[in-house]
């Protein structure tokens, strides 16, 4: 901890967010947390004291302006914090400044300040050796007083009093839309260094949760909205950071794809640890490649997971059975377990939430995801990346062989732009393209192993033939320029066969 | 007979406290006269007993009896209004030294 470094951080511990935070909130200042109603600042405001009592053995102050204790505590009691115990040993405390409801009233006449919180604030913090202190919700004191500019610099007072007494400190506010201005009295001017905003966002009739750091003062943090949910277990969950702890050893077992041609390519099998992204155009065998693999898991003694957006159970086992696969079968053995969603039917959060908890439950040695595109239709790009960081976390965490599919020229859906592609592309392990090309007047199919983290593999493209027993990868391709250049911005459309040869490419060919 | 009882916190000896509290005694000797008594609890010495009433803001004054219990807040600069929050018998109006008639 050096002084050039002019300000330090104070962990939140809340999952995933210190480091969007780079490190945490600005240590002895105060944060202004703002949101529209049901945005989670409260929660916010409850979790960063507990979270502080949990890891880092700093006790709390939690200042009410709106909620009475007792609601406090049954709040946090259904996250297991128990609120009670931690008053009881002293590290937690409430300064209850709630307005008076059940007696006569309350009447303002002539002037007044808020020397009396400050005080009680400041006793409290000095009583339990306080590190962290919360105040939830401004927007309760000013309906309560109604000159809001008194009110204002009277915060002022007790953000300066906060200062002073060196505890770091997070401040709720609300806000009265999700875009504009940053709260709604501009108590922002009184805590402008830090701000942090909240929102739970209607968009293509999706909600979608994000925490945006607006600005800590002096300080760096990773700019943007990022996607977080809450989680009955875990609280606010911040993504993608969230789960990304490295993993200490990476495995060098190989596992079968299921398909020996392309264990072949892929230079004997993929690592035990490995996120494989197949990527073709709808129809091409994706799904065929997916199912294969599963059926190599389960062949070996594995548990394993399918995860189909799009597809019914009954069509996915239509075409299993059509490949000679039984899934019922499978399922019956207690190895394969299949969820079948329409992307639809839930938030992207809630989705990962249930993919996680499964993967928690079932401990899968193989998950099956297809498609991911299907997931384009009810997300942005950048969600979706967020998404398969996440994902990708949670399966190298618990060593899960994964095998992800998506259709990047969805004919009916909006595609990924480039740079998303791109970028999910590097998340994976291994990269695979299955593609049609057309030829002398006939489709079809080839496959081209892009790349292999960690692995030899084979850099050809090859002919991909299918028939009833499955997919067969053959014969390289020897005649086709342009397959993989012959991009994923022309839906639907398959690679044109370049008959005519490339003089300079031939003469350094062999 | 019925005893008035206030509490009035103020915080430290400011110029806002001893208004309060000048305010509030001349109000009950025009209204209440030997019939009341006054606490006056600074929130800086007596944290606890402003935890009890949830003290914020400071002046502020609660009738503790006889019950319900009123709470004003404010250096009490109107007697009018205050005698009225307090719900104070309204017999005998007082008339304020150096306020507002």
């Amino acid at each position: 901890m050096t002084y050039n470094d002019a300000i330090r951080r104070l962990p939140t511990r809340i999952n995933g967010l210190d480091q969007v935070a780079l490190g945490g909130l600005p240590e002895g200042r105060s944060t202004l947390v703002t949101g529209t109603t049901g945005t989670g600042k409260t929660l916010f405001a409850i979790e960063f004291l507990a979270r502080g009592i949990q890891h880092l053995d700093q006790p709390g102050v939690f200042v009410n302006f709106e909620e009475r204790p007792e609601d406090v505590r049954r709040n946090a009691a259904s996250l297991s914090f128990p609120i009670e115990q931690w008053e009881r040993d002293r590290h937690w405390a409430f300064v209850d400044a709630t307005a008076d409801a059940e007696d006569g009233g309350e009447v303002i006449v002539g002037n007044y300040d808020f020397g009396g919180l400050a005080s009680r604030i400041e006793h409290a913090v000095r009583g339990i050796g306080a590190v962290r202190v919360s105040l939830d919700s401004l927007g309760a004191v000013f309906s309560r007083f109604p000159n809001s500019a008194v009110v204002r610099q009277e915060l002022h007072r007790i953000a300066h009093v906060l200062n002073r007494i060196g505890v770091t400190s997070v401040i709720t506010a609300e806000r009265t839309s999700e875009y504009n201005g940053v709260s709604r009295y501009d108590v922002e001017e009184f805590v402008l260094d830090n701000v942090i905003i909240l929102r739970n966002v209607l968009a293509d009739e999706r909600r979608r949760r994000t925490v945006e750091i607006v600005k800590f003062r002096g300080t760096t943090h990773r700019t943007g909205e990022w996607l977080f949910t809450i989680d009955p277990k875990h609280g606010i969950v911040v993504m993608p950071l969230a789960f990304l702890t490295p993993l200490a050893v990476a495995s060098r077992t190989r596992v079968s794809t299921g398909n020996p041609g392309l264990d072949e390519m892929c230079g004997g099998g993929v690592y035990q640890d490995s996120i494989v992204l197949l990527t073709g155009p709808s129809g091409v065998g994706k799904t065929l490649t997916g199912l294969g693999f599963t059926a190599a898991g389960i062949a070996a003694g594995e548990r394993c997971l399918i995860f189909a957006l799009d597809e019914s159970r009954a069509q996915l086992g239509r075409n299993a059975a059509g490949w000679g696969l039984d899934l019922d079968s499978m399922e019956a053995s207690g190895l394969l377990r299949i969820v079948c969603d329409y992307p639809e039917v839930a938030s992207l959060e809630d989705h990962f939430l249930r993919l996680r908890q499964l993967i928690e439950e079932f401990q899968p040695t193989r998950l099956v995801m297809d498609t991911l595109s299907a997931l384009e239709r009810v997300v942005t790009p950048r969600a979706l990346l967020d998404f398969v960081l996440s994902l990708g976390a949670v399966v190298r965490q618990h060593r899960v062989t994964t095998l992800l599919t998506s259709a990047p020229s969805g004919r009916f859906t909006p595609q990924l732009t480039p740079a998303i592609a791109a970028e999910i592309a590097s998340l994976t392990d291994v990269s695979i393209n299955l593609r049609y090309v057309e030829s002398a007047g006939e489709i079809h199919r080839v496959v081209a192993v892009l790349q292999t983290r960690g692995s030899m593999h084979d850099p050809s493209i090859r002919h991909v033939t299918v028939d009833s027993e499955g997919l067969h990868v053959g014969e390289r391709v020897t005649r086709v320029v342009g397959i993989l250049s012959g991009n994923s911005t022309i839906p639907g459309v398959p690679w044109l066969l370049a008959e005519s040869p490339e003089p300079e490419e031939q003469q350094s060919g062999e | 007979m019925t005893t008035y009882f206030f509490r009035l916190f103020v915080f430290g000896q400011t110029e806002r406290s001893v208004a309060a509290q000048a305010n509030l005694r001349m109000l009950c000797e025009s209204l209440l006269p030997g019939r009341y008594r006054v606490e006056v609890v600074d929130v800086a010495e007596h944290p606890d007993v402003a935890d009890q009433e949830r003290v914020l803001a400071t002046p502020m004054v609660v009738r503790m009896a006889p019950l319900p219990r009123y709470r004003v807040i404010g250096d009490l600069s109107d007697h009018r209004r205050m005698a009225t929050a307090l719900g104070l018998p309204e017999e005998a109006p007082p008339t304020p030294l150096g306020d507002e008639a």
